[in-house]
C-alpha cells in the first residue's frame, strides 16, 4: 500500500490536453478549499505537481481536446490508469475552440500560420521529430475513450468543479444548481 | 370562456378548448414544454421534437398532438426527459456549435433547453459539418453551422413579412436554410434587419449585426433563471434596431 492509501487519500491526477489551461486555473481558483482538498487527495500525475508519469489513480481530470498524438497518448494511459474519468471544460467535452480549426483541411492551417500568414519571416513548416504530429481533426475526449462525466464550462467555475470534486468523494449524486451548468 | 374541457399534464388539470394543441393549452396555462422550433405566433412545425411527451403511453410532439378530453400527458418523467436530451445531443453534434465563440451565447434557447434538461455533454460523435457564413447583408449574418432548421425564420417571412426570403432546402443532413435572391445571398434579398424573421431565430443562426457580446456574463437572457421561468428567446428579440424604434422588450 502506498502512503496515500493508508492516509485514506483518493489519488488524483489531471492532464492539459488542447486546451488554454483555464480550466487549471479554474482548479485553482478554488482558492483556499486547496487546503481541504489537499487533506482529501493526493495528487499524482498533474502540471501543479510536474510529476510527469502517472500512476494508479482513483480519479483523472482532462481538460482540452485531443488535436495531437501525444494528445492520443497521455489520454489513453489517463484512461488505463484512472478508476474515474472526467471531462473538464468545453474543450474536453466538444472539442471548443480548438475545433474550430476542422472546419479547414490541416495543411491550409498549417500553410496560413506558417508560410502565407502576416509578418511571417523565414516561412518553414514546422517537421523537428520532437514536435507530435497534428490530427487531421481536433475531437472531444469521448471520442477517442470512455469517459465517466463531464463537466462543461469554459471555464467551469471553481464552485462547478469544487461541487463535483466534493459529490464524487462523498459518494452523493453529482447534481449542479441551475446557475452551475454553463457551456461558456 | 372555458369549455370545461380538462386533460391531465403530469397529473395537473389543464383546460383547453377546441383545436387547441397539448402546447397550446401548456402555454395559457402557464405549464412549460420545452421546444425549439414551436412559437405560438405561427403555425406549428412540429420538427425539432424537444417537445416529446407521453401521451397514454404514445410519444407525441405536445406542438402537433390536439389536446383531448381526460388524456393523460407525461411532460418530465425521466424517461421523456432523457429522450429530450438525446434529441439536443443530436442536434449540436449534427452542427458546429462552439458557445464560447458565440454571439447567442447565454440567450440561446437550444442551449437554454439544453440547461434544462440537465444535458452535461453532447455524447455522441460529432460529425464536425464544413458550413459557411453568409456576411452579405449589411445588417444581418447568417451562421449555416449553429442554425438548427427549425422553419422559424421561413414562417415568419411568409407569413408575417410577407417576403419569403427563406426555405428549407435539400433531404436528410444534406437539408439547409437557402435565400430567395437572384444570387442566392442574403444581401440581395429583401430581407431588412426589422423583419419578424430576423426576431423569432431561437439560435445563433440569423443575427443583427453590430450586437454582439453587449450583455456582459451574469446579465443575459438564461444566466440566472431558466427557460421555464423567463420564456422563449423571441420575446425578447423583438425590433430594437433602428434608433427610431421606441419598441423594446429589454
Ligand atoms: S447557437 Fe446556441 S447552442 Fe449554438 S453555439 Fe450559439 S449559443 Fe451555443
Ligand atoms: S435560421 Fe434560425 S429561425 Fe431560421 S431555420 Fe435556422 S434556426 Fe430556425
Amino acid at each position: 500500500m502506498n502512503d496515500a492509501a493508508l492516509q485514506g487519500k483518493l489519488k488524483l491526477a489531471t492532464a492539459a490536453l488542447c486546451g488554454c489551461f483555464g480550466c487549471h486555473m479554474s482548479l485553482l481558483d478554488i482558492d483556499e478549499r486547496i487546503l481541504k482538498l489537499v487533506e482529501l487527495v493526493e495528487f499524482d500525475r498533474t502540471p501543479l505537481t510536474d510529476i510527469k508519469s502517472i500512476g494508479q489513480c482513483d480519479i483523472g481530470l482532462i481538460e482540452g481536446g485531443v488535436a495531437n498524438a501525444e494528445n492520443v497518448e497521455v489520454l489513453r494511459d489517463f484512461r488505463k490508469h484512472c478508476n474515474i474519468l472526467v471531462a473538464i471544460g468545453e474543450c474536453a467535452v466538444n472539442g471548443g475552440i480548438p475545433a474550430m480549426r476542422n472546419q479547414f483541411d490541416l495543411q491550409d492551417c498549417l500553410q496560413e500560420v506558417y508560410i502565407d500568414g502576416i509578418g511571417v519571416e523565414n516561412p518553414l513548416l514546422p517537421n523537428d521529430p520532437e514536435i507530435p504530429l497534428l490530427l487531421d481533426k481536433v475531437h472531444p475526449v469521448h471520442e477517442v475513450v470512455r469517459i465517466d462525466y463531464f463537466l462543461p464550462g469554459c471555464p467551469p467555475s471553481a464552485d462547478t468543479i469544487w461541487t463535483f470534486i466534493n459529490d464524487l468523494i462523498e459518494g452523493n449524486d453529482i447534481s449542479f444548481p441551475y446557475s452551475l451548468i454553463h457551456y461558456d | 370562456m372555458s369549455s370545461g374541457k380538462t386533460f391531465k399534464l403530469d397529473g395537473k388539470a389543464i383546460s383547453f378548448e377546441e383545436g387547441d394543441t397539448i402546447m397550446d393549452a401548456a402555454l395559457r396555462a402557464g405549464e412549460y414544454i420545452p421546444h425549439l422550433c414551436h412559437n405560438p405566433e405561427f403555425k406549428p412545425h412540429g420538427s425539432c421534437r424537444v417537445c416529446v411527451v407521453d401521451v397514454n403511453g404514445h410519444s407525441m410532439s405536445a406542438c402537433t398532438r390536439p389536446a383531448e378530453q381526460d388524456i393523460d400527458v407525461d411532460n418530465s418523467s425521466d424517461a421523456i426527459m432523457d429522450l429530450r436530451r438525446s434529441l439536443l445531443q443530436m442536434l449540436f453534434v449534427e452542427g458546429n456549435h462552439i458557445c464560447p465563440a458565440c454571439e447567442k451565447s447565454g440567450a440561446c434557447q437550444l442551449q437554454a433547453v439544453a440547461y434544462y434538461t440537465r444535458m452535461l455533454s453532447p455524447r455522441f460523435t460529432h460529425f464536425f459539418p464544413r458550413r459557411s457564413i453568409d456576411a452579405s447583408h449589411p445588417d444581418i449574418v447568417f451562421y449555416f453551422n449553429r442554425c438548427i432548421l427549425c422553419g422559424l425564420c421561413e414562417r415568419a417571412s411568409r407569413d408575417v413579412d410577407g417576403k419569403n426570403v427563406f426555405s428549407i432546402s435539400g433531404r436528410g443532413i444534406n437539408s439547409k436554410l437557402v435565400f430567395n435572391s437572384p444570387s442566392g445571398k442574403l444581401g440581395d434579398s429583401e430581407l431588412s434587419v426589422t423583419d419578424k424573421a430576423v426576431s423569432v431565430c431561437p439560435v445563433g443562426a440569423l443575427l443583427p449585426k453590430h450586437q454582439g457580446y453587449e450583455k456582459p456574463i451574469g446579465k443575459r437572457l438564461y444566466d440566472t433563471k431558466p427557460i421555464s421561468v423567463v420564456g422563449d428567446a423571441a420575446l425578447y428579440q423583438s425590433v430594437n434596431r433602428s434608433s427610431k424604434s421606441s419598441e423594446s422588450n429589454e
